[in-house]
C-alpha cells in the first residue's frame, strides 16, 4: 500500500516535470532545425540536421545585437537604481516609526495591485512632454517607478530580520547612522540585495507593453519590442522566433536559478504573514 | 536615546525621497491624469481640442458589443484558470510537502516558467498550438484522440481553451509553492495532538490543516484573481484577442484602445477595471471573513 503510494507520487511528479519542461525543449529543438524541417509533417522530435542558421540570421539581418545591448543597458541601470532606492527607503520603513509610514506602505502596496498599463496612455503623453519617447532613459525611469515599491517593501522585510542591536553597537562605537548602515547592516543583507537586483533585472528584461508604447525606432528597441515586430508581419518566421526566444530566456533562466530560494521565500513570507 | 529629532526627520526624508518622487511622478500622476482623461474627448491623432464630455466615453464603451464579450470572457478566463491552477497546485503541494531526496532540484526545474514573461510564454504556446505544424496536434493525432488537426487558435470555439491551457501551465507551480509554504506553517504539535486522539489522516487534513491554512489560501486566491485578470501579456502574444474577439479579456480590450490612440476611452476602461477590482475585493474579503467567523 505504502509502496504503491510512493510509486504514484513519483509518476505524478515526473509527469508534471515533463509537462513543464517540454515546451522549453520544443522551442530549443525548433530553433535548431533547418526551415524545411520546421515546416514539414510528420514532425521530428529530434532534429535530423542541427543548424545554427536562425541564430546567425538574428544577428545578421535583425540587428539582434543592438536589441540585446539595449535590453542589457536598460535592465542593468534600472535594476541598480531600483535596488539602491529600495535599500534606502526600506531602511527607514523598517527602523523608524514616523507619521505617514502606514500611508506610504499602503500607497506602495496599491501600485502592486494595479498594473501600470492602466495608465499607458497618460504615461505616453508624459514621456512625450518630457521628450523621452524613443529613448532608453525614458524606459529606465518608468521601469524604476514600476519596481521601486516592490524593492522597498522587500528590503524592509530583510532589514527587519537584522537585529537592531547590531547597528546600535556600531553607533556606540562612534559610527554615524549611515556608516553603521553601510558597514554593518548591508553586508549581512547582501544575498537579499542581490536577489532584489536580479528580480528587478528580469522584470525589466521581460517588460513588453510600456516598451512597445514608448519605443519605435530601430536604434532603441529592446528585445521584447523587436520580437513583437516579428509578429506583426503576416507570417511568423518560427525559426527566428524560436531562436530569439531562446536567446532572451537563457540569461533570465540562469539568474532566476541563482535566486530561486529568495524568490520563493519572499513570495511566501509575504503571503503567509498576511 | 535618539534625541536629534530634526536630524532624524531629515535623514528619513532623504532616504524616502527618491522612491516617493519616482512613484508619484511615473505612477500616481499618470493614473490621476488617466482618470481625468476618461471624461474628455482625447484622441492621440486629433489633439487640437480635448473638451470635457462627461460620461460620453463610458457610454461609448458600454455600448460596444466587444466590451461585453471581453467582460464575459474575463469571467471565464479568470474562473477556469484559477480553478485548475488551484487544485493542481494544491495536489502538487501535498506531494512536495514532505522532504525527499532531490526535492530542491525538482522545485528548481518546475519553477522555470517564472523566469519567462507572459509574452514569451504566449509565443511558445502559439507555436505549439499551431494548426498545421503544432506539436499539440501531432501528439493528439498520435495518441488517437483526434482524427484531424484542429485550428486551435484560428477557431473561436477553441481559442479560449487554448489560452487557458497555457495560463494553467504557467500558474500551477506558483500555487504549489505558495500552498506548500502555507502547509509548512501548520505547527507540528497540532498533528501530534490529533494523532493522539486517534484521528485518521483524512480527518487530520480536514480538521487541522485546512482550518489553519484557510486565511492564507483566501489571500493567495484573491491575489491570483487580481493577477490573472491583469495578465493580458499571454493572450496578446497568442491570439491578440482574436479570432473575432473570442479571447479578448478586459485588459486586452484596454490595450487595443491605447494602440488605437483613443486615450479617452482607454481611460474609461481603466476606471471600469479599477471599479471592478475594488468591488470584487470588498465583496471577496467580506465573504471570506464571514467564512472565518463561522
Amino acid at each position: 500500500m505504502r509502496r504503491l503510494g510512493t510509486v504514484a507520487k513519483v509518476v505524478v511528479l515526473g509527469a508534471w516535470l515533463l509537462i513543464t519542461l517540454f515546451p522549453l525543449y520544443w522551442i530549443v529543438v525548433t530553433s535548431l532545425k533547418p526551415k524545411p524541417e520546421i515546416f514539414s509533417v510528420p514532425l521530428r522530435y529530434w532534429p535530423a540536421n542541427v543548424t545554427f542558421e536562425h541564430y546567425a540570421e538574428l544577428f545578421e539581418f535583425a540587428d539582434f545585437g543592438t536589441y540585446l545591448l539595449n535590453s542589457l543597458l536598460v535592465s542593468l541601470v534600472a535594476a541598480a537604481v531600483v535596488t539602491a532606492v529600495g535599500v534606502l527607503g526600506g531602511y527607514t520603513l523598517a527602523r523608524f516609526a514616523f507619521p505617514g509610514r502606514g500611508a506610504l506602505m499602503l500607497a506602495f502596496l496599491v501600485t502592486q495591485m494595479i498594473p501600470l498599463f492602466i495608465a499607458l496612455g497618460p504615461l505616453y503623453l508624459l514621456m512625450s512632454d518630457l521628450d523621452l519617447l524613443n529613448r532608453l532613459a525614458g524606459l529606465m525611469l518608468v521601469y524604476v517607478a514600476m519596481l521601486v515599491p516592490f524593492s522597498t517593501i522587500i528590503m524592509r522585510g530583510f532589514y527587519e530580520r537584522v537585529p537592531v542591536a547590531l547597528e546600535e553597537a556600531a553607533q556606540v562605537d562612534g559610527a554615524s547612522r549611515l556608516a553603521a548602515m553601510v558597514r554593518v547592516v548591508i553586508p549581512v543583507m547582501l544575498p537579499g540585495i542581490a536577489a532584489t537586483f536580479i528580480f528587478a533585472f528580469v522584470q525589466c528584461w521581460n517588460e513588453l507593453f510600456l516598451a512597445i508604447t514608448f519605443i519605435d525606432s530601430e536604434d532603441s528597441k529592446t528585445i521584447p519590442v523587436a520580437m513583437n515586430s516579428f509578429i506583426t508581419q503576416y507570417d511568423i518566421d518560427w525559426g527566428s522566433m524560436a531562436a530569439a526566444t531562446v536567446v532572451s530566456v537563457v540569461p533570465t533562466l540562469v539568474l532566476f536559478a541563482a535566486i530561486r530560494r529568495y524568490i520563493v521565500e519572499g513570495l511566501t513570507a509575504g503571503a503567509v504573514k498576511g | 536615546m535618539r534625541t536629534f529629532t530634526v536630524r532624524r526627520a531629515r535623514f528619513i526624508a532623504l532616504c524616502l525621497l527618491p522612491g516617493v518622487v519616482f512613484v508619484v511622478l511615473f505612477t500616481y500622476y499618470p493614473m490621476v491624469r488617466g482618470a481625468v482623461i476618461a471624461f474628455q474627448r482625447y484622441n492621440l491623432f486629433d489633439l487640437t481640442s480635448t473638451p470635457f464630455t462627461g460620461l460620453e466615453n463610458f457610454r461609448a464603451v458600454l455600448a460596444e458589443d466587444r466590451f461585453w464579450t471581453a467582460l464575459r470572457n474575463t469571467g471565464t478566463w479568470v474562473a477556469v484558470s484559477l480553478f485548475f491552477q488551484f487544485f493542481l497546485g494544491f495536489g502538487l503541494a501535498l506531494l512536495l510537502r514532505r522532504h525527499f531526496r532531490g526535492r530542491g532540484l525538482y522545485q528548481a526545474w518546475v519553477f522555470f516558467p517564472w523566469a519567462m514573461s507572459g509574452f514569451l510564454i504566449g509565443l511558445l504556446w502559439r507555436w505549439m498550438f499551431n494548426g498545421q505544424f503544432g506539436v499539440v496536434n501531432d501528439l493528439l493525432l498520435k495518441a488517437g484522440l483526434i482524427e484531424e488537426r484542429i485550428g486551435f487558435l484560428a477557431s473561436p470555439g477553441w481559442a479560449m481553451t487554448s489560452v487557458i491551457v497555457a495560463n494553467i501551465w504557467y500558474g500551477v507551480t506558483f500555487f504549489a509553492i505558495m500552498i506548500m509554504a502555507a502547509l509548512q506553517s501548520v505547527p507540528g504539535e497540532l498533528y501530534e495532538a490529533a494523532a493522539v486522539d486517534g484521528a485518521s489522516r483524512l480527518r487530520r487534513f480536514w480538521h487541522v490543516t485546512l482550518p489553519h491554512i484557510r486565511p492564507t489560501l483566501a489571500l493567495i486566491v484573491l491575489l491570483r484573481i487580481i493577477w490573472i485578470l491583469n495578465f493580458p501579456d499571454l493572450i496578446y502574444a497568442m491570439t491578440g484577442g482574436g479570432p473575432a474577439g473570442s479571447t479578448d479579456i478586459i485588459t486586452t480590450f484596454l490595450i487595443q484602445q491605447v494602440i488605437g490612440g483613443d486615450y479617452g476611452r482607454a481611460g474609461a476602461v481603466g476606471l471600469l477595471i479599477l471599479a471592478l477590482l475594488l468591488a470584487f475585493s470588498i465583496f471577496y474579503l467580506n465573504a471570506t471573513r464571514f467564512e472565518k467567523a463561522r
